[in-house]
């Protein structure tokens, strides 16, 4: 296998393998997160969480075709624009679909996975009805495409790095809003024991409202990041769902630093696989071995202890 | 009433007594032969939905992998009618001959050797069941043993599902990739395309359904069942009182495969291929959307779940082929919100009670057990 | 039942109409009107779906799931042709009516749904299906009840059947013109394959390796890698290229992971100006999801492209947009499938007759001048004769046509050699 090449070589090629799997690494965390969220902390299965993410990557794609149409002289900027307004869209329905339907399904969590399936054959449809059943392509300003270079051979991706920044930026962001905000310890209250938190003031329904909401943004700023590197269509949400709530399950739903750690061990077992074995292989082989590992050990990487 | 097997009430005898009549002589003779048809493929995930009412409605247990031994039962029948098809007489245009085609299209100069086994009838018939209840076996012992419950499971056998996908469309010179395994054409020298064949098929069908609902209803009305009741209900007192709750889990998982598995092999008969489409995520989450919309705590319910979603599906998608999805989504919605306990629900809520007035029925017998549970589950539900 | 009442009723008017062709009043009609519209009963011995007026056929593709993101420009084109025909008086005096059915993305329902066009609707014509495992799934059904299928997509070969008639082409009618041109205009020695895990891209890798070790001097594959559907991470491979620096990326990569292997491939600085890249799945309708900016510079083996420059063509292309919009493109498949339904009413002229059988006999050698492509004949194995093509892709989605084959390829499902 290394025989052909040169030692040089060899350093460049692991430099690369290392930066591409802090790429998808980046790209399974920001997946994960608001599914961390919703379903690790809230203990609802949102199978709809990949809808969520592509109506972020719809409203990226409006906000270029506006940018484009209106205001070309900041086209440069639109994404940061884009961003936001896919946050806000995403959270937004995401807290109208908890208040129409989750909220009534707090004691049922399997319910919850059958009713958020059924919201995604529905958000399929109406993507497919309103934006035709063909893939957008979202234009990216120029300073976002192309790469770096390094050495002769290595050569470090733009658009890898803001993907890195962004996860970084969005996940401290959660961190200090669950571990140090008031928000947060309300979340944290009301997962620990929803009646106490009720009964010492918290206004449980509202938390549950803004988290759910919460992390639904966070899927649509993930969508919205995704058009980057991914396809934009109506199904495109679908292939994220198993990844996604593989890597929630194996950190250990409750804790969001299993989840980190999670992104962590799967996206590097699956990069370095990738580079010996061929894509379809090493997918099976580290969707297996988590598996495995779940059997052995099925409370995942890090547990919370939380009163049931 | 006396000859009736003691571990069925009345009530009991006379809903199995109304699906045998549908499913033996309403449907052949109200229906066509090609809706007829229809009607025997939806049947086949009936045979899944049933068993998820033992695993899910009895046992608690969800399993998003479903698929994975409908596939199991499906691909060992489509193994067994691909090499009848691939005698060495038609396939002589082959480099190979005597090798299903995509086996010789994949450059494989020999039979792989788990293929050997579905040279011969007997033999698949054992391995379509046995094959799928060891994989039960296997991943029931390894996460029931390690008291993995709920979400963790169904997550855990979502994704077996996905794997097996992709495993099977990767690995296309065994088993036929993404196009699965067609152009089966007879069971043992017997044609299985024909209409007069489907029509048998179709029978020898409805025939095993009624034999599995008989099975489950037996399993349900055991001692055993209550103790998968009761388990759901609180997992820990059970387990305090001296029973091994993961061996209970395991058979209730290993019984809903096998059940899968069957109708596996019946789709591949009736349909005339296997594909790994009906293994994945999607499929199997369908057949729960089934099981749900008959009422997860009804045998029958499940049946009429199946075939009330199916026929909703095909009449949708033939009328307005681009809208369908609205109304399939908006249905499961409705299902989980408004009627948690589905088809059945709404019979025993509002049905059964104005048909109990109109006959001014004497009161049921209070220690009716399927009665019991019925109510004990709805007060869980609630 | 409602089939029964329906065969019923075409059973009675077919009686009264021999009724009225052996009664002296049929000679009072106007004899032109005999001419142009031919006795129900003389045309369709089978009992399909043909009156006086209509004859139907069927369309079907899938309109939802993920496949409706390639299958909507076939629909589109072939509804295009059924109005165009029926502008023109329709098929033997005939106007086409079309009964549209979803397959869902999902083979099992493609097979129950020709099933019910045969075997309820009694459809003339089936035009329908575009990827292998749903024309697998059809095939059957086709066979037994003795339809006709009119199959758009260029595939991997190995199969003919009397009831298929292939508008696409079969791979080494795509494949092999392009790898000449390849090595002989940019003189490339070694090539990568990229493709998508299923069988299109492993059998038509395998026919590009073939040719490539058995039939050229000097040239190798330096590598072959298949990813599963769907698949959106392609930054180890795109390493892998680096180092092996092929002088051809060969790609048979299909839908969604499309869009992502080139955005990733630009991002990490492979410049396709630079970098000779070969795809055999890269369509006009594709490159409306990866973006022109992505894929420029990139050569795609098609028999067709929206840019053709031909009388054909371009009244083909308005009459396309004037009917679904300015803003659709037309990618190769959806060219051959707007050919279906015309090849289907010139083989039934020819034929005299609905009757599948004999449409199946008169399909060799039906020819069509008027086909967007060019010129087009239907060979004996019921696939076409046609032209292939090389499409340098421009920034706005456009391809140049940078080589034309100067014959008409045979197909040759069976290749000798390849197997």
């Amino acid at each position: 296998m290394f025989g052909e090449y040169s030692l040089g070589d060899l350093g460049s090629i692991f430099a690369m393998q290392g930066f591409a799997g802090l790429i998808l690494f980046s790209v399974y965390l920001l997946m994960a997160l608001g599914l961390a969220i919703i379903f690790g902390q809230m203990g609802v299965i949102n199978m709809a969480h990949g809808e969520f993410m592509i109506l972020g990557a719809y409203v990226t794609w409006l906000t270029s075709v506006f940018f484009t149409e209106h205001l070309p002289s900041l086209f440069p900027i639109y994404f940061f624009v884009a961003m936001a307004l896919a946050f806000c869209a995403s959270g937004a329905l995401g807290m109208l679909v908890e208040w129409a339907l989750i909220k009534r399904l707090y004691k049922r969590p399997l319910d919850t996975l059958l009713a958020t399936w059924g919201l995604s054959l529905i958000l399929q449809q109406v993507y497919r009805s309103v934006f035709g059943p063909r893939e957008v392509g979202v234009t990216l300003p120029d300073w976002m495409m192309g790469s770096l270079p390094v050495t002769d051979v290595v050569e470090v991706q733009i658009n890898g790095l803001f993907v890195m920044g962004l996860t970084l930026l969005i996940t401290v962001a959660v961190f200090f809003m669950i571990f140090r905000s008031r928000f947060g310890q309300q979340i944290r209250a009301v997962v620990l024991n929803r009646q106490m938190a009720g009964a010492v003031g918290i206004d449980t329904e509202k938390v549950d409202r803004l988290t759910f909401g919460l992390g639904c943004g966070i899927a649509g700023v993930a969508g919205s990041a995704f058009t980057m590197i991914g396809s934009t269509g109506p199904t495109a949400g679908q292939l994220y769902i198993v990844d996604t709530f593989l890597i929630v399950v194996f950190g250990g739903a409750a804790s969001l630093f299993g989840t980190i750690a999670s992104a962590f061990s799967i996206s590097q077992t699956q990069s370095t696989l990738e580079f010996f074995l061929s894509g379809s292989m090493a997918k099976v082989i580290t969707l297996l071995t988590v598996v495995g590992i779940l059997m052995l050990r099925p409370q995942g990487l890090f547990t919370l202890k939380v009163r049931r | 009433m006396k000859t009736a097997p003691s571990y069925m009430d009345r009530k009991d005898l006379l809903a199995l007594a109304v699906v045998a009549a549908l499913l033996l002589v309403v449907f052949p003779l109200a229906l066509d032969g090609f809706r007829l048809n229809l009607v025997g493929k939806y049947l086949t995930y009936a045979f899944v939905a049933v068993g998820l009412v033992m695993c899910w409605g009895y046992g608690g247990i969800l399993s998003l992998g479903q698929g994975l031994f409908f596939g199991l039962g499906g691909y060992g029948m489509a193994m067994y009618l691909k090499l009848e098809a691939s005698s060495v007489e038609n396939t002589k245009i082959q480099s190979t001959p005597g090798i299903p085609d995509f086996m010789d299209w994949n450059q494989l100069t020999s039979l792989p050797w788990f293929w050997e086994p579905f040279h011969y009838f007997i033999p698949t018939l054992f391995l379509i069941v046995l094959v799928p209840v060891a994989f039960a076996l296997l991943i029931g012992s390894a996460m029931f043993k390690r008291r993995v419950s709920g979400v963790y499971f169904a997550i855990i056998t979502q994704a077996l599902a996905a794997i097996a996908t992709i495993l099977i469309i990767g690995q296309q010179g065994y088993t036929g990739g993404v196009n699965g395994i067609t152009d089966l054409r007879t069971l043992m020298g017997w044609d299985i395309r024909t209409d007069s064949a489907k029509f048998v098929l179709y029978f020898v069908n409805a025939v095993l359904l009624i034999g599995v609902v008989c099975c489950a209803m037996f399993v349900r009305d055991s001692k055993l069942g209550r103790i998968l009741v009761a388990m759901r209900e609180k997992e820990d007192r059970v387990r305090f009182s001296g029973y091994s709750v993961a061996n209970f889990q395991i058979f209730v998982f290993c019984l809903g495969a096998a059940f899968a598995a069957i109708g596996g092999a019946m789709f591949t008969l009736q349909v005339g291929f296997m594909s790994p489409s009906l293994v994945g995520i999607v499929p199997s989450i369908e057949m729960v959307i089934f099981c749900a919309v008959g009422g997860r705590l009804s045998i029958f319910g499940a049946i009429y779940g199946t075939l009330l979603v199916n026929y909703a599906k095909t009449s949708l998608s033939e009328s307005f082929p681009e809208l369908w999805l609205l109304g399939l989504g908006g249905l499961f919605i409705a299902v989980v919100l408004f009627f948690p306990n589905g088809l059945a629900g709404i019979w025993r809520d509002y049905v059964q009670p104005s048909i109990d007035r109109v006959f001014k029925l004497r009161s049921k017998d209070p220690t009716d057990p399927g009665h019991d549970v019925a109510k004990a589950a709805a007060a869980a539900a609630e | 039942m409602a089939e029964h009442d329906e065969a019923g009723h075409s059973r009675l008017r077919r009686q009264i109409l021999m009724g009225m062709a052996a009664a002296p009043l049929a000679g009072l009609l106007p004899k032109t009107a005999f001419a142009q519209a031919p006795a129900t009963s003389a045309v369709n011995t089978t009992g399909l779906a043909v009156t006086d007026t209509e004859v139907t056929v069927g369309i079907l593709h899938s309109a939802t799931g993920t496949m409706a993101i390639s299958e909507t420009g076939s629909i589109q084109a072939e509804k295009l042709a059924i109005e165009q025909i029926n502008a023109m008086g329709g098929v033997l005096g005939r106007k086409i009516k079309f009964i549209q059915e979803d397959g869902a993305s999902d083979w099992p329902t493609f097979a129950e749904k020709a099933k019910k066009l045969l075997v309820q609707d009694k459809v003339a014509a089936i035009m329908g299906c575009w990827t292998s495992a749903s024309r697998k799934a059809v095939l059957p059904v086709i066979e037994q009840y003795n339809g006709m299928l009119y199959y758009p997509t260029f595939y991997e070969g190995l199969e003919q059947s009397k009831n298929v008639i292939y508008t696409g082409q079969e791979a080494t009618q795509q494949i092999l013109e392009s790898l000449n041109w390849v090595v002989k205009e940019k003189g490339a020695k070694t090539f990568y394959f990229i493709g998508s895990d299923y069988i299109w891209p492993r059998t038509s890798n395998k026919i590009a390796r073939k040719h490539i070790e058995n039939f050229m001097k000097g040239t190798k594959v330096v590598g072959e890698e298949y990813f599963p559907l769907g698949h959106t991470q392609f930054n180890s491979v795109i390493n892998k290229l680096k180092l092996t620096k092929p002088d051809v990326i060969f790609t048979d990569v299909v839908g969604g992971s499309n869009v992502a292997f080139y955005k990733q491939l630009k991002a990490a600085g492979i410049n396709l100006d630079k970098q000779i890249l070969m795809t055999i799945s890269v369509t006009e309708d594709e490159i409306d999801g990866i973006g022109g900016e992505n894929i420029a510079g990139a050569y795609s083996c098609m028999k067709y492209f929206q840019s053709l420059d031909n009388p054909n063509n371009k009244e083909f292309v308005a009459a396309f947009k004037k009917m679904w919009g300015e803003k659709t493109v037309i990618g190769d498949v959806t060219q051959a499938a707007y050919l279906g339904p015309w090849l289907w009413k010139m083989t039934v002229e020819k034929a005299g007759s609905f009757d599948v059988d004999k449409i199946a006999a008169a399909s060799d050698g039906i020819e069509f001048t008027k086909a967007p492509e060019g010129y087009v004949k239907i060979h004996a194995n019921h696939h076409l004769w046609s032209k292939t093509r090389v499409g340098l892709a421009q920034k706005d989605g456009q391809f140049k046509v940078v080589y034309e084959s100067p014959d008409l390829i045979e197909p040759n499902p069976f290749p000798k050699g390849y197997q």
